[in-house]
């Protein structure tokens, strides 16, 4: 068994090359119940300024239940509730207080079906900016390109502008979300997912856009595609049932997991 | 036995299969057959019985006293007045009724009520509408009316707003809410703006199919709106209408009464059988989407 010949390293479960890094997002001792099913256990993680972290897992470990938590998506159905705290810079998210609206126009979301709005390419991404600002037309067009720009899909759509978004390939609707979701200008992206109903073609095309989006943005993607959390992210958290058993850097995490689990999902021995 | 087992049509239990599958075709076209017969005797019978008598006369003279010749205008614009004030009255009460039981009270107890209630009040008998509305309006006004054979009417297009809108927002996927909700969006916005949009064609279609239904009912109006032999713009009066012009005039000994009543009935098959193309070809549209 190829095991036997895995070194275990000492260290910690958190990797400590995190030096210089911003911590946007952080999550302690969070638990999460769907009615008394506890579904997230105990999880501690940091999201980092303009880095990528990936969450990975087999189906049912809690991973998308984590990202929908950073965003309060949770919020919208009955008999959830999270407890422990969730700072975004250095304000908890999960306080009663917290405005809801604001919170996610600050942190957006991608989900994993392409969900373009039942109107024009056009609407579809001014309708978020006209929410929080009251533009002039020639600014409002500008930000609608500026926002198509950065998801790479301003020269496909730009005759077109007044076609229906559900008109569009998949591939570009996805790319549409991505683009409306950027014109609100938030802080985090929360990608659920983002090209498991894709090609193989349009997902490298969102997975170069992630690459060039967290320039400006801290960004959090589950993805069922191990390959995919190898390529883009810059850390790497393992979950599994319900907790999160590894995090680190993404390439320690690929080639030298400290647990055994962890070790058995990225070679293919489960999930 | 060695290979494949070798099955013909004359194996017994498959050749028993097959003629039980024979009976059971031959009975269900036997039983559409019965039943789209008795349609199409209906509208022939309408056609040959109603269409002699359709001229431009029927749209332009008033309803005749016995004996002399005449027209339905005043009993069309009395049912398209009445049918027009229930729609405005009754659609947004729907509407908004049937906006709370599938986004505000979705996961209410309340809901549940008001669902049972409205299913009730969506079969209730139209008569027992006409009576109520009789003892809360003509009674206490003291007199038939317009306004009281509108509100009739109304109520009976309430409950079949509710339930569409209901269904119809029930289709819009989650998804959707959970990504306007992902921008930012207050609910009320993603029901006005997002979620309206999305089920727009097939709440259409409800309100159609609420004035299909209606512009056939004579029961409530019976009780309401009554008759008014004269043309007649004020809705603080008794109002003419189609059906129960239909109603008086066939029920009676008049021949010349008895045609107008197979035009008038000709008119009002064909007027729901439009709207009914209609609301098919918009729920149709709905589906493509």
């Amino acid at each position: 068994m190829t095991m036997a010949n895995f070194t275990v390293p000492t260290v910690s479960n958190t990797v400590a090359s995190t030096e210089g890094l911003v911590e946007k997002i952080t999550v302690q001792n969070l638990d999460f119940f769907y009615g008394d099913h506890r579904a997230l256990k105990n999880i501690n993680v940091s999201l980092y300024q303009g880095k990528v972290t990936a969450f990975i897992g087999p189906s049912g470990c809690g991973k998308s239940t984590l990202l929908r938590i950073l965003n309060r998506m949770y919020d919208l159905y009955p008999n959830q509730r999270a407890t422990g705290t969730v700072r975004l810079d250095n304000e908890d998210i999960l306080s009663p207080s917290q405005d809801l609206n604001l919170l996610r126009a600050k942190v957006g979301m991608v989900f994993q079906k392409p969900t373009p709005f039942p109107m024009t390419i056009y609407e579809n991404i001014a309708f978020g900016i006209r929410l929080y600002e009251k533009l002039p037309k020639s600014e409002l067009d500008g930000r609608v390109q500026h926002a198509l720009e950065r998801a790479a899909l301003w020269t496909e759509v730009k005759d077109k502008l007044g076609a229906n978004g559900q008109s569009l390939s998949g591939g570009q609707q996805q790319r549409l979300c991505i683009a409306r979701t950027v014109a609100v200008r938030p802080e985090v992206i929360l990608f659920d997912e983002p090209c498991s109903a894709l090609d193989p073609i349009s997902t490298a095309k969102i997975e170069e856009l992630i690459d060039e989006l967290k320039e400006d943005y801290t960004i959090a993607i589950v993805t069922h595609n191990m390959q995919q959390a190898a390529r883009v992210s810059d850390f790497t958290a393992f979950m599994y049932l319900g907790e999160l058993v590894e995090y680190g850097e993404t390439t320690k995490i690929f080639t030298a997991p400290n647990d055994r689990r962890t070790q058995d999902y990225i070679t293919g021995r489960f999930g | 036995m060695a290979g494949p087992t070798t099955i013909t049509p004359s194996t017994p239990i498959y050749a028993a299969r097959r003629r039980k599958n024979f009976i059971t075709m031959a009975v269900a076209y036997a039983a559409t057959g019965f039943g789209l017969l008795w349609l199409a005797l209906i509208l022939i019978v309408l056609f040959w019985e109603g269409f002699s008598g359709l001229s431009l006369k029927v749209f332009t003279e008033m309803t005749p006293p016995p004996g002399s010749a005449g027209g339905l205008l005043n009993a069309i614009a009395g049912s398209l007045v009445m049918t027009f004030l229930a729609v405005i009255i009754g659609t947004p009460l729907g509407v908004l009724a049937g906006t709370y039981l599938a986004e505000y009270g979705r996961y209410d107890k309340l809901s549940t009520v008001v669902r049972f209630i409205n299913d009730i009040l969506l079969s209730a008998p139209s008569i027992v509408v006409g009576l109520f509305v009789y003892e809360i309006m003509v009674a206490q006004m003291g007199h038939f009316s317009g306004w009281a054979g509108a509100v009739a009417l109304a109520v009976i297009v309430v409950p079949v707003v509710v339930r569409t809108t209901e269904d119809m927002l029930t289709l819009v996927p989650d998804t959707l809410r959970e990504a306007a909700a992902s921008i930012g969006l207050p609910r009320s916005k993603m029901i006005q703006k997002v979620a309206y949009r999305a089920a727009r064609a097939g709440m259409i279609t409800g309100v159609l199919l609420a004035v299909a239904r209606i512009s056939g009912e004579t029961a409530p109006l019976l009780f309401t709106a009554l008759n008014n032999q004269f043309w007649s713009t004020n809705l603080n009066a008794p109002v003419s209408s189609l059906p129960v012009v239909i109603f008086q005039f066939a029920l009676s000994p008049y021949k010349d009464w008895q045609e107008l009543a197979w035009t008038g009935a000709l008119i009002i098959t064909l007027a729901v059988l439009g709207l009914s193309i209609i609301a098919r070809y918009l729920g149709g549209q709905s589906k493509k989407s």
